[in-house]
Formats: C-alpha cells, structure tokens, sequence
C-alpha cells in the first residue's frame, strides 16, 4: 500500500506524533487560566477576609496599607511575584506553547512565519528583566517566611494549626521556586569562566544547579501552594471550615 | 511495550521518493528480538527495496548518521528499539524535516556546516599556561558529548517552521558556543555574534531540543539560557554596564 504526502509545510496542529501530545499544553492553559483568574479575583475584587488569627494570605503578604491606596493592598505586591512567573524562563517556554501555539507541542506545527521574531523586540525583551523581578521575589521570601512563623503565635500564645502548617509550605515552596531561578543560578556563579577560581561560588553555583533540575516542579507545586493557602484561609474566615488547631481562642477575622 | 518476539510481524510505513513524487510506502518485515528500528529498515533495503536510502554509519548511537522522525518523533534509528514502540500499528518513518530533502530517508544537512564554520573557534591567550581544573571543565564536557545527529536543529520550530535559517543558529550551535564560551582557557567573545547573528532571543525556551538530544545534554538548560543571561549582562542589564563603566573592565 502506498500514497502520497507531503514533507515539510503542513498545515495547523500538523503532526505524525501518534500520542496525545495536546494534553500537557492544554493542561498548563487551563491551570495558569484559573490561577490567573483566581488570583485576580482574590486579591483584587475580594478585599476583605483574607487575614484570620495568625493566619495571612500569601497575596497579601507583606500588608502593606498607605493611607493614599484606594485599591486592594494585594496590587502593591502582587505584581512582582506575577511579574517573576510571567518572566520565569520556564513558565514562558510553557506558556508560548500553550497560549501562543508557538509551537503548539514539540514536532507539531503551529503558524509559520518567516519573519519569526522570537524574544527579540518589544514587548518580549521585557522578559529580560527576569534577574530583577528576582530580587523582589527573593525579598518576598523572607516575608513569607515571617508570615509563616508568625502563623503559629495567637493571642500571645505559640501554636500550631492546620493554617501554620499550609503556610510554612507555601513559604518553603515559594522559596525553593526562587532558590532554583536560571537568573539565580547565572548570578551566583554561572556567568564565571573559571570555577578553580571561585570555589565558593562555585560550591553555590552547583547547589542552585541541583535545584534548577527541578524547577519545572517547584514552579508548579508552588503555584498550587500559594492558591490552596488562600483558598484555605479565605475559607476559615468565612467560617465555612474550621482550623483545627491549638489554640483555646476562636480564631478571628482581622482584615 | 510488549517484548519484540523474533517472527513477529511489524509494519513499516516508510516515506519514499523525492522532490514532489513522494509516498508512504508499506512494507511488512519478520522481526527479530533485540531489533531496532534500523535494522527493520536494513531488512526491508536488503530484501524488499534495495533502491531505499537511509544514511547510518555506526549502529551505536555514535556517529549522528540516522537521524529519522520515528511515529513523528526525533529519534536515531540505531536507538530506538521496536520493544519501546507501539508495533501494533505501522510504524512510520520519515526522513528529519528542517533541511532540505534528498531522497527517501535522506536530508541534506550541509547547511549546519555553514554555519558552524562562522563561529569564532577556541582561543586560548597567546601565552596561556594550560594547568586548569576538572571542575573547570565538568560543565564544558557536557557540550562535546555531541554527536551532530541534529535532531534539536530538525525538532526546532525556528527551522522547522519558521524557516529562520538564516538568522537563527540552532541549539545544536548553542551548544557549541556554550562549550567554547564558557571554557577557562579561551578568551573570545561571542556574545555579539550570540545576539545579532545567531539569534539567541528568537529561541523561546520550548525545550524540544533537550528532550530530542540523544545524548541527553541539558541543551536549553545549561547551554542556551546561560547563554542568554550572558548576553543580558552585556546588552540589557544596567546595573552590569553601569559597574563595567565605572571599573573600566569589558
Ligand atoms: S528551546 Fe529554543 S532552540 Fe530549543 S527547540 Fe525550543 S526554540 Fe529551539
Ligand atoms: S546537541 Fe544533541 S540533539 Fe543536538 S546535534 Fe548534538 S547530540 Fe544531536
Ligand atoms: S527561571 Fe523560573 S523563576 Fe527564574
Ligand atoms: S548509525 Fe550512527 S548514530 Fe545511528
């Protein structure tokens, strides 16, 4: 049995891939969709119930609250850790499959255009700046770290409930998420010809490396941390679950 | 996968021809346990279509030679055994897409050459005492583990699709660039050449390249991003030209 074909130009979604190549693409649309919804909803039409006992947000995280600001305090943070993920070097290879079709999935065709521009003119340069959108994650690491400890002290007293132990992973994911960065792992000695030359940066280089592997992985349970946090403690305010914990006072909506 | 068993009955649906004349052609061989999917096409060359080309070389997985979209995946032939594949249905072989094609199985990947030849080759210091490190070239290592298959250039939608070949690389360079950019010894430069002729920013990180790489390099990981964040540090970043002005360092 024989009959024709043709190689090279074919058409959209074009492909001799026999599995189900369309999953993982449109997996990662519908989750970062949701999040992406969620996330604005929550933090910025959403603006009470977010802080109960010792329990804060992870969007909210710092509070910040000026006098001036008439919105949600969640936009004057929100938009460095969204920034980071929007400019992390694996999301954008994810997402440039999944919303942008570019390609659609690896060895099957998306639109074809000669005068391709990839990441090199406005707006994409922007993902550029990823290095300093680090910084402030890294910054918001440590306050969610300091959230995360204060979530085991209520009413004066130490602690521990379902709500601390939600936080301190999120703050742990969030931070190893960070901890993994490709910008992070040149800073710290990838830009560096002679290792021999640099041993400490060296010795860090290579602990970033071994996380880096796993970055896929950290960006993901994060960004599932950071939702199941607020969901949880949006939750508890509302009084629709209860946390169990050990504290002898109820726990209380404060913002 | 079930077990190949010898006697077993496979499929193989195999693009011939040339120019605009092509077809699938099937053609059914007697397996044998063990066997790749070179071997299947061997067979059918040996007793069925002796006029077949396919290019091969070592049957090690060395050499780079039969590199062949296996069921629309990049593979090497001498690699991929019939126990990893479905062998229930067809098994469908083309030839790699992003060059242009020869005939049957064959492409002509000349033009890699090309471009390999525009790269600034290693260049240690006129004087360079050359006592360094293992750890200094543990990560270089990495790069020369390639064997110029060129199945990240085929699997790349830059080349593929897109048909930037003239103003994109390809990862397989990046990797090449990565192994002299980042040697102790050498003294180059090649960031300017990273940005403006080999398009190092028309690469959007899908990762197709690294999980083609039959020699498992880290292509987008360990070559391609930190290529990037190099070039960053020259072009973009303005923190880096602000310290390289007031030190006066390149
Ligand atoms: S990661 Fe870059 S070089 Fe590799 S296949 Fe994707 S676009 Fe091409
Ligand atoms: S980098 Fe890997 S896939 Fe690309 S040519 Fe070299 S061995 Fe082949
Ligand atoms: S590369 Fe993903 S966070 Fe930096
Ligand atoms: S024949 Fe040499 S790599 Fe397959």
């Amino acid at each position: 049995m024989s009959h024709p074909v043709t190689l090279g130009k074919q058409g959209f979604f074009a492909t001799l891939r026999k599995d189900a190549w369309w999953v993982e693409p449109a997996l990662v649309a519908g989750i970062l969709t949701a999040f992406g919804l969620y996330s604005t909803i929550s933090a910025v039409l959403l603006r009470t119930k977010f802080e109960v006992g010792p329990y804060l947000s992870p969007f909210y995280e710092p509070l910040l609250t000026p006098n001036w600001w008439p919105f949600s305090p969640a936009i004057l943070i929100l938009w460095a850790p969204l920034g980071f993920r929007a400019t992390c070097y694996y999301y954008r290879g994810a997402y440039y499959k999944a919303f942008f079709l570019n390609p659609p999935a690896c060895s099957v065709t998306g639109y074809t255009n000669k005068n391709f521009r990839g990441e090199t003119k406005f707006p994409f340069t922007i993902m550029n700046l990823h290095r300093f959108l680090l910084i402030f994650a890294l910054a918001l690491n440590v306050f969610l770290w300091i959230g995360a400890i204060k979530s085991f002290r209520y009413e004066g007293e130490w602690g521990i409930g379902l709500g601390s132990v939600i936080l301190t992973a999120n703050a742990f994911l969030l931070m190893m998420y960070s901890f993994s960065c490709h910008s992070l792992r040149h800073i710290v000695g990838g830009r560096l010809d002679c290792f021999s030359c640099h041993r400490t940066q060296k010795a860090t280089w290579d602990k970033v490396s071994g996380w880096n592997e796993s970055h896929k992985q950290w960006a993901w349970m994060s960004l599932f941390s950071v939702a199941i946090a607020d969901i949880y403690i949006r939750l508890v305010a509302h009084g629709i679950i209860s946390d169990p914990n050990t504290w002898s006072t109820p726990l209380r909506v404060i913002h | 996968m079930s077990r190949m068993q010898t006697g077993q009955k496979v499929t193989f649906r195999i693009l011939r021809g040339e120019g605009d004349s092509l077809k699938e052609v099937d053609y059914h061989v007697e397996a044998e346990t063990g066997w790749v999917v070179l071997d299947a096409v061997l067979n059918i060359q040996a007793t069925q279509a002796p006029d077949l080309s396919v290019r091969w070389n070592c049957k090690a997985a060395k050499c780079g030679s039969c590199s062949a979209e296996v069921n629309g995946k990049p593979r090497l032939m001498c690699k991929t055994r019939l126990d990893d594949i479905d062998t229930s249905q067809p098994v469908v072989v083309h030839p790699i897409k992003s060059f242009p094609h020869v005939k049957d199985l064959v492409a002509d990947v000349k033009w890699n050459y090309e471009v390999n030849k525009r790269i600034t080759p290693f260049t240690p210091a006129k004087d360079a005492d050359f006592t360094y490190y293992q750890e200094d070239v543990d990560r270089v290592q990495e790069f020369r583990k390639c064997i110029e298959c060129f199945l990240c250039q085929n699997v790349c939608h830059i080349l593929r699709n897109h048909e930037a070949h003239s103003r994109f690389a390809g990862p397989r360079f990046f990797v090449r660039v990565a192994g002299l950019e980042m040697h102790p010894m050498d003294t180059a430069d090649r960031t300017q050449f990273l940005d403006q002729e080999a398009g190092v920013f028309l690469c959007n990180i899908t990762k197709c390249c690294t999980h083609v790489c039959p020699e498992d390099i880290h292509i987008t990981d360990n070559a391609i991003i930190p290529l990037k964040e190099r070039v960053i540090d020259r072009k973009y970043d303005p923190l880096q030209w602000l310290v390289r002005k007031v030190t006066g360092k390149k």
